[in-house]
């Protein structure tokens, strides 16, 4: 017995809409089972994980504080990864942007430097991301280097230099040498929405991005040169559009989209730099990139989605003792059955035994 | 991952003056207390020791306290999960790393009526206590017994990052090897990391290689002392015990005991006499605990044991004045009779003697 | 033994794991499939490998298990992007999030308990030459392994009909299917045999080189071996080459500290990567583009009809 694949040749939007649906159930019953395994009860799980975190209101602002930067970064993934260009290097980005936006941020430190400050500061931040994604486009441009590795090493490198700054020339001289900055100052520090919330402007600019995304791939020239360029680039050659162009800017977009992340969460989250400020949010992107299947719609969801396994995860080592491990495995479920099932939706699969070809 | 673990209660230096009364404590039946961990409790490590003093609590007070933790907390990430606890009726809760302080500091003015205690950190709240240890107590004895074993004259030190924390260890392992032999060197390698097995063993080889016979580690996994053990070297654990891992080169161990002082707090919380101190435990509050002297000779052993007594006996500081820094130059004596806490806890330096330079 | 001897010996030990996994990974990739899991994989195989060979205390049936453990965790891989054609990248990642996740809970009861070491074989005679004795000659049966590992797969790669099927396979699977090769089968047993090492990497990391399990112990060398195979351009040998320069940047790195160069350890840090970057650069601007890629890498393989 064998598989067989035949594509579908139209597709219904119903299909497509139900298709994740049936994917989330499906990894849900799997993690159940897994679960149950080990002795516990599904449903008590299932309470702790989903319903818990979505009938309380300071779960929920939680769930969009930490949705933030997941969305940011995987919004600006879907560019590259529409025109098949394999970014893996959105954390380096992240951590490049952080970088540049606190260098103003430090400079600016105890002076009376008043609103432009911030504006200033997030524009860096894109600016270091932009061009710190640049690179391997630039390698892979012009000579040729694979994308996927160099945007992965670079992360390593990005890390090293942050640590470097942390430890050394940005250290709070008055802070006992311990490996951090001073804090920001108020004109330094991306403010929240609501007084008493840890919800920050962030969020809105997550939404900007993505409803700026959905109009570009939607309406533009440049939206469908993207596809095109994922989906037939010999296509996309004839019809003139430069392959080179296509992904620097791709990579200019995503570099810069993570490198506001970065300055985004330690500004209006850490509030100085430290060694560590990201919770691996440049790899977890990719994650929601793929999960919201490169849709801006589907984006949002799966950043609010993936934010929600790692609060219900807190839960659930909280209140049910699950260790931290079974998140983990759900996120890779989750993403397994999410792939699946759309391909699923793209092809037709049968069973076929041997020999019965068509 | 990151794990910013040092250890610095700094004595009143930057208390919060957030002196308005809090609450009247009252006695309680029951109560929840919760931890956050940096790393995994399977890290053998920093996180694994904290969890044995959790463990300890649930066994000291059985039907009275239930215990929880959130481990691999991320300190970029690290406030909701803290809140999380909060919120969810613990009555005291532990965050054992150094980059959980400004979240905890946060979450504790938000939460008045429950108690906080932040490990290494130096801000502190009427709710929020600090506590730490003094690992350098340790770390000069198996000083000296380095500086006796070593046929070589070199000693080596495998250190996770050059912060405060480890640096005043270097120091500390350095004089004790210098006062019982004038001729030692040392060999210094970070391996920026706190856990990672392979490159943590890859960095001990290094000094293995390049002619250290007795190692010391400031990095959480057994690894080092393992690879001391494979070349019939002589090595020290850390943390936890490790000799099962090496047991012909462990010479003793610095182990982490938070179990006593976990009880005691939690105690205090149960009594409601719990108040918001700065503790920084070393040999003779038992948080600082020496394994057995073992696979060395009967002299060496005596003077080990010899230096324990006088440092818990507070007639030996590793630290007393006057110390010379490495540029010949006696360091300020700004303590009592030896360098005061708060140049310890942000130690910069390096003694007269060891010739590498802190990397910055 | 020389420090010069010692150091040498140090680095082999250090790049056996990347050159197993990434021969594995090698032969996945000249198939035509990205496996982006091999951290995944590897994690398992370290997890499941050193849990066996506690339970039955025997490092034959921890090895065995491992490589099993990786074997199946890529199968997993194979019904996604064979079976449903599903996105490879996005599998890969996915095959690594579940396999790190997994091997957390496989290896949670073990915290703390230890192995033996394995001994290294002495080769008698053989091992007493100066310099290269030692460092050919008295080695754990993993590095004779993984350099014999590595003249297999060359060999099987360029002289077995089997090696010539799959290699067009993974240039162009249309043609390779329109002459009637099995393209789904070949792939399937490609796909396996890099989880195998992968989990045969892992086993080598949990069993030989720390000898005890921790979560989260591959550290990132899966993401080195898959590095590597794009750095030796898809060719066998030059994948022991890029093992080894890998692995004495490392370890060269933590030396450089030992001798008191002064030097950021950031830097030093830094450097097996930037190395990398700057390898690859090199190899590109001398090959040209794309040097040895398989043509279909990467490409789900929905026959037309």
């Amino acid at each position: 017995m064998r598989f067989e694949l035949t594509p579908r040749t139209n597709i219904s939007p119903v299909m497509r809409a139900v298709a994740p649906v049936v994917a989330f159930i499906t990894a849900f019953l799997i993690a159940g089972f897994v679960i149950w395994l080990m002795g516990r009860s599904p449903i008590a799980a299932f309470d702790v994980y989903v319903l818990q975190p979505l009938s309380d209101p300071w779960s929920l602002q939680e769930l969009v504080v930490k949705a933030t930067p997941l969305a940011l970064i995987a919004i600006g993934l879907s560019y590259c990864f529409r025109a098949n260009l394999w970014n893996i290097g959105a954390e380096g980005q992240y951590t490049m942007g952080a970088i540049f936006g606190s260098w103003l941020a430090l400079n600016t430190h105890g002076t009376d430097a008043g609103l432009w400050v911030l504006p200033l500061m997030l524009l860096l931040s894109i600016l270091g991301g932009a061009l710190y994604g640049l690179i391997p486009a630039f390698l892979k441009t012009r000579f040729g280097v694979n994308e996927i590795l160099t945007s992965l090493m670079l992360v390593y490198v990005a890390q090293q230099i942050l640590d470097y700054l942390a430890r050394g020339p940005w250290r709070d001289p008055k802070g006992f040498n311990f490996p951090q900055s001073v804090t920001f100052d108020p004109a330094a520090t991306l403010p929240s929405i609501l007084e008493e919330s840890r919800v920050h402007y962030g969020a809105i600019f997550a939404l900007v991005a993505i409803l700026v995304t959905a109009v570009i791939l939607g309406r533009t020239l440049f939206g469908y040169r993207l596809k095109l360029t994922g989906d037939a680039p010999r296509a996309a050659q004839f019809a003139g559009f430069s392959a080179r162009s296509t992904t620097l800017a791709v990579f200019a977009i995503s570099g810069g989209l993570a490198g506001l992340a970065g300055i985004v969460e330690v500004s209006g989250q850490i509030g100085q730099i430290q060694p560590s400020i990201s919770n691996n949010y440049g790899f977890t992107a990719i994650t929601v990139a793929f999960l919201g299947r490169l849709n801006p719609v589907g984006i949002l969801i799966a950043s609010l989605v993936v934010a929600l396994t790692f609060i219900g995860g807190e839960n659930a080592q909280i209140l049910l003792k699950l260790p931290l491990d079974l998140t983990q495995a759900f996120q890779g479920i989750l993403l397994m059955c999410v792939l699946a099932a759309d391909a699923m939706v793209s092809y037709r699969i049968r069973f076929a035994t041997r020999g019965g070809g068509k | 991952m990151f794990s910013g673990k040092v250890f610095g209660a700094l004595a009143g230096a930057a208390v919060l003056a957030l002196s308005a009364g809090g609450a009247v404590a009252q006695p309680k039946d029951k109560i929840k207390v919760g931890f956050i961990y940096v790393g995994p409790v399977g890290d053998h490590g920093w996180s694994y020791q904290h969890d044995q003093g959790r463990q300890a609590i649930e066994k000291a007070f059985p039907g009275k306290v239930t215990t929880t933790f959130v481990e691999s907390v991320p300190e970029a990430d690290s406030e909701r999960a803290i809140e999380q606890l909060a919120r969810t009726g613990h009555d005291l809760i532990f965050t054992t790393s150094f980059g959980f302080m400004e979240p905890t500091l946060k979450v504790a003015k938000k939460y008045p009526n429950i108690k906080f205690e932040h490990a290494t950190g130096f801000k502190r709240a009427p709710n929020l206590a600090t506590y730490a240890a003094k690992f350098h107590e340790g770390r000069y004895i198996i000083g000296q017994i380095a500086g006796k074993m070593t046929k070589t004259d070199t000693i080596g030190y495998v250190g996770a990052f050059p912060i405060p924390e480890v640096i005043a260890g270097i120091n500390a392992f350095y004089l004790g090897a210098q006062s019982v032999n004038p001729d030692v060197k040392i060999k210094i390698v970070f391996a920026n990391t706190w856990y990672d097995p392979a490159k943590e063993g890859d960095a001990a080889k290094a000094l293995l290689d390049q002619g250290v016979d007795v190692l010391a580690q400031h990095t959480d996994s057994p690894a080092p002392i393992q690879a001391a053990e494979a070349r019939g070297k002589f090595g020290f654990g850390q943390a936890s015990d490790m000799e099962r891992f090496a047991p012909k080169a462990q010479l003793t161990a610095i182990v982490d005991n938070w179990s006593d002082y976990y009880v005691a707090r939690t105690k205090a919380v149960l009594d409601g006499t719990w108040k918001s101190e700065d503790t920084w435990g070393g040999l003779d509050s038992k948080m600082v605990v020496m394994t057995p002297y073992k696979n060395m000779p009967d002299d060496v052993k005596k003077l080990a044991e010899e230096t324990e007594a006088a440092i818990r006996s507070g007639k030996l500081n590793p630290f007393k004045c006057p110390i010379i820094g490495q540029d010949g130059k006696e360091i300020e004596c700004k303590g009592n009779g030896a360098l005061s806490d708060e140049q310890v806890l942000g130690m910069n330096f390096y003694v007269k003697g060891i010739e590498d330079k802190i990397p910055q | 033994m020389t420090t010069f001897e010692a150091i040498l010996l140090t680095i082999v030990t250090a790049s056996t794991p990347l050159l197993i996994a990434a021969l594995g990974e090698l032969v996945t990739e000249r198939s035509g499939v990205l496996n982006l899991g091999v951290e995944g994989m590897m994690a398992m195989g370290a997890a499941c490998s050193f849990a066996a060979a506690v339970t039955f205390d025997s490092t034959v049936l921890g090895v065995a298990a491992g490589m099993l453990a990786g074997a199946l965790m890529a199968a997993l891989f194979a019904l996604l992007v064979l079976g449903f054609a599903a996105n490879q990248t996005g599998s890969g990642l996915a095959l690594t999030i579940l396999g790190l996740g997994l091997s957390g809970l496989v290896g949670a009861p073990f915290v703390g308990a230890r192995r033996d070491p394995v001994p290294p074989v002495d080769i008698p005679g053989l091992s007493d030459i100066p310099v290269i004795g030692r460092l050919f000659f008295e080695q754990d049966l993993f590095v004779y392994a993984s350099i014999t590992l590595t003249i297999l797969v060359a060999l099987y790669l360029v002289r077995t009909r089997s090696g010539l099927t799959l290699r067009s396979i993974g240039e162009n699977h249309t043609s390779a299917n329109a002459l009637g090769l099995p393209v789904w089968r070949v792939r399937f047993w490609a796909i396996l045999f890099g989880g195998a090492c992968a989990g045969l990497a892992g086993a080598y990391l949990a069993l030989v080189y720390t000898r005890f399990w921790s979560p989260g112990m591959t550290a990132g060398r899966g993401w080195i071996a898959l590095a590597l195979v794009v750095f030796a351009a898809w060719r066998p040998g030059w994948v022991l080459v890029g093992a080894y320069i890998f692995g004495a940047a490392t370890v060269l790195q933590l030396h450089a500290q030992a001798a008191q160069f002064g030097v950021p350890s950031q830097l030093l840090s830094a450097v097996p990567y930037l190395a990398t970057i700057l390898a690859l650069l090199l190899l590109s601007i001398r090959h040209g583009r794309a040097i040895g890629a398989p043509g279909s890498l990467g490409v789900p393989f929905v026959p037309d009809r």
